[in-house]
């Protein structure tokens, strides 16, 4: 934890209704890991990025970016902060090259259009530069959003579902932009509802559920902890009851009674019951002919929804 | 203090009025023609002079700041309404800039505007009316001061504005009524007594008259009285959108 770009302390909002969004939120990024906020519908992702990036005034809490209070010393807080917003949002009548580098100026940098061009090409907009933004297509206008982010150079990145509404060769790409942005050294948090791309993009996950962060953990360790394995064995003949000998195992049988379900865990598959090798032992003793075997892990996508149901 | 923030938010401005030319430049200089055409040359014939000048050309003061403070508010209001509808705002909420350079940006764009316009139908105003301007100096810096702090009160109105009727209801209800009762068409010693009292209280008065020095030395209220009122409703102002930006008021949530 030594080296965290952002730091959330004891974050919350309560909105003006009276609604609490964000409870007491404790989070730290680390210098440059792409970090996955998972979450359902309005468990307070969105809510969350807007306090960092000062479009939400928290009720309570401080935020540290680089060292830097984002209340006090707004200034150099938020000149490190690029923001894809959620929402597609565009000034209609712009140009793209034109509204890309409104946000470079904005954001109180000097001209610089090769840095532009970079970014557009990058992002396959090169072609649509001179183009109104009214004429372009959705996937085009928030892959405009993430131009506007970057137009500044920054060195953290917030993306709000960057990807709905994307089609599946795009989200590629985008995918291999964000990589390379961390290649380069930037910090990138990420929210999406897709939960393959979570796992196929991120260093660290973190869970929200109600406006509390219910788990931050590195994303190998998690799919290792949290993921349940199934080993399903297909039988030569059905088996109206157990053999005794297999009493010990965790065992469930189909329908049919041809097939045995053997749940474990893939951290702890050598204690309890012994494992794999054990089961087909006691199989093999108890004279139980095994067709086929085949083993499926459980996915961040059972993880996250076994999660969120838990707590709910 | 950085310049590059308050450059791309008054070019971007610019350039929307550059889009927006027709509507933005061409009918306020026809709509304030057609009252010269009427006033000033139809009906101001058969008006005696007043304090020496001719109605026609008296009235070219007025005119003037009723357009000069309907357009600094339309253009202001709607320049920062616009982003706050579409949510394009939240750039501006998340970029490392001061109030100040935002006001400055928008502000800035505004009043430029509104100054080119009142120029332009000043000049319009010669070739229906003839007139000198006596005061050219303190005639400038009233349009200047008048176009900053009224665009400032249209950037207010801007931010609090919930939606697009609210836009047009506060020029509408507020700065009209304000500007044909605060003297553009008539000197206020016309008026009887009570409502030449009622009357110093509107801080149009004080601009239309100040202006009006400018053009022809005569005045209903001393110069500094008038230059003192809009110094003071440009203060005011500014310490408004200060409290707004410190507050999020309208903002953000
Ligand atoms: N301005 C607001 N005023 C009142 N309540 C709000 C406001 N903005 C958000 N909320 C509420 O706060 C909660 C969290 O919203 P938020 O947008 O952060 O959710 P989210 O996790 O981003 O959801 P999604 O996945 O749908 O984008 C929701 O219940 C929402 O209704
Ligand atoms: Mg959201």
């Amino acid at each position: 934890m030594s080296d965290s770009i952002i730091r959330i302390d004891g974050l919350s909002k309560t909105f003006a209704g009276g609604f609490q969004a964000l409870r007491q939120v404790d989070l730290s990024i680390q210098r440059g890991e792409i970090f996955a906020l998972l979450g359902p519908n309005g468990a307070g992702k969105t809510t969350l990025i807007s306090a960092v990036c000062g479009l939400v005034s928290p009720s309570q809490g401080t935020v540290w970016v680089d060292g830097f209070d984002n209340v006090k010393a707004y200034r150099p807080a938020r000149e490190r902060i690029g923001l894809v917003p959620q929402e597609l949002t565009n000034e209609a009548f712009e140009t793209v090259w034109n509204t890309v580098s409104f946000s470079r100026g904005l954001f109180g940098k000097p001209p610089n259009p090769t840095h532009i061009e970079r970014v557009l090409k990058s992002l396959t907009l090169w072609e649509k530069r001179n183009n109104r933004l009214i004429t372009l297509s959705g996937g085009m206008k928030r892959r405009v959003l993430i131009a506007k982010a970057l137009s500044h150079e920054p060195r953290i990145l917030f993306l709000d579902e960057p990807t709905a509404g994307v089609d599946v060769a795009l989200r590629r790409e985008m995918w291999d932009v964000v990589r390379e942005l961390r290649d380069h050294g930037v910090t990138i948090i990420l929210t999406t509802h897709y939960i393959e791309e979570a796992e196929e993009m991120a260093d660290r996950i973190g869970v929200i559920n109600h406006g509390e962060i219910v788990l931050v953990e590195e994303k190998h360790a998690l799919i290792e902890k949290l993921g349940r394995k199934q080993l399903t064995v297909q039988l030569f003949e059905p088996l109206q009851t157990l053999p005794p000998g297999l009493a010990t195992f965790a065992l469930t049988q189909n329908d049919a009674g041809d097939e045995l379900i053997y749940s474990y865990e893939s951290a702890t598959q050598k204690a309890g019951d012994g494992g794999i090798s054990a089961l087909l032992g006691a199989l093999n003793k108890a004279g139980v002919g095994v067709k086929d075997l085949h083993t499926r892990q459980s996915s961040l996508e059972d993880i996250f929804v076994d999660l969120v149901k838990e707590r709910a | 203090m950085n310049v590059y923030p308050v450059r791309a938010i008054y070019m971007a401005e610019m350039m929307r009025t550059r889009r927006t030319l027709l509507q933005s430049v061409v009918s306020p200089v026809i709509s304030t023609s057609l009252y010269f055409v009427v006033f000033g040359a139809a009906i101001g014939s058969r008006i005696d002079e007043i304090g020496g000048v001719s109605y026609g050309a008296f009235i070219v003061p007025g005119l003037i700041m009723l357009m000069l403070l309907t357009q600094s508010v339309s253009n202001a209001s709607f320049g920062i309404f616009f982003p706050k509808f579409s949510g394009s705002i939240y750039e501006l909420l998340s970029a490392p800039i001061s109030f100040l350079e935002i006001v400055i940006g928008y502000v800035g764009a505004a009043a430029t505007k509104s100054v080119v316009l009142g120029l332009i139908i000043l000049a319009t105003a010669r070739l229906f009316v003839p007139m000198e301007v006596a005061h050219p100096a303190w005639m400038l810096l009233f349009l200047l001061l008048t176009a900053v702090t009224f665009s400032m009160l249209g950037f207010i109105i801007g931010i609090w504005a919930d939606g697009f009727d609210q836009l047009q209801l506060v020029p509408l209800l507020v700065i009209t009524p304000l500007t044909f009762l605060g003297g553009s068409f008539y000197s206020i010693d016309m008026l009887p007594p009570f409502w030449q009292g009622v009357t110093l209280f509107n801080p149009v008065v004080y601009l239309v008259s100040g202006f009006r020095w400018s053009f022809y030395g005569i005045s209903d209220v001393s110069m500094g009285a008038s230059l003192a009122m809009v110094l003071l409703f440009l203060f005011v102002c500014l310490a408004v959108i200060a409290w707004i930006f410190r507050t999020g008021y309208r903002l953000k949530p």
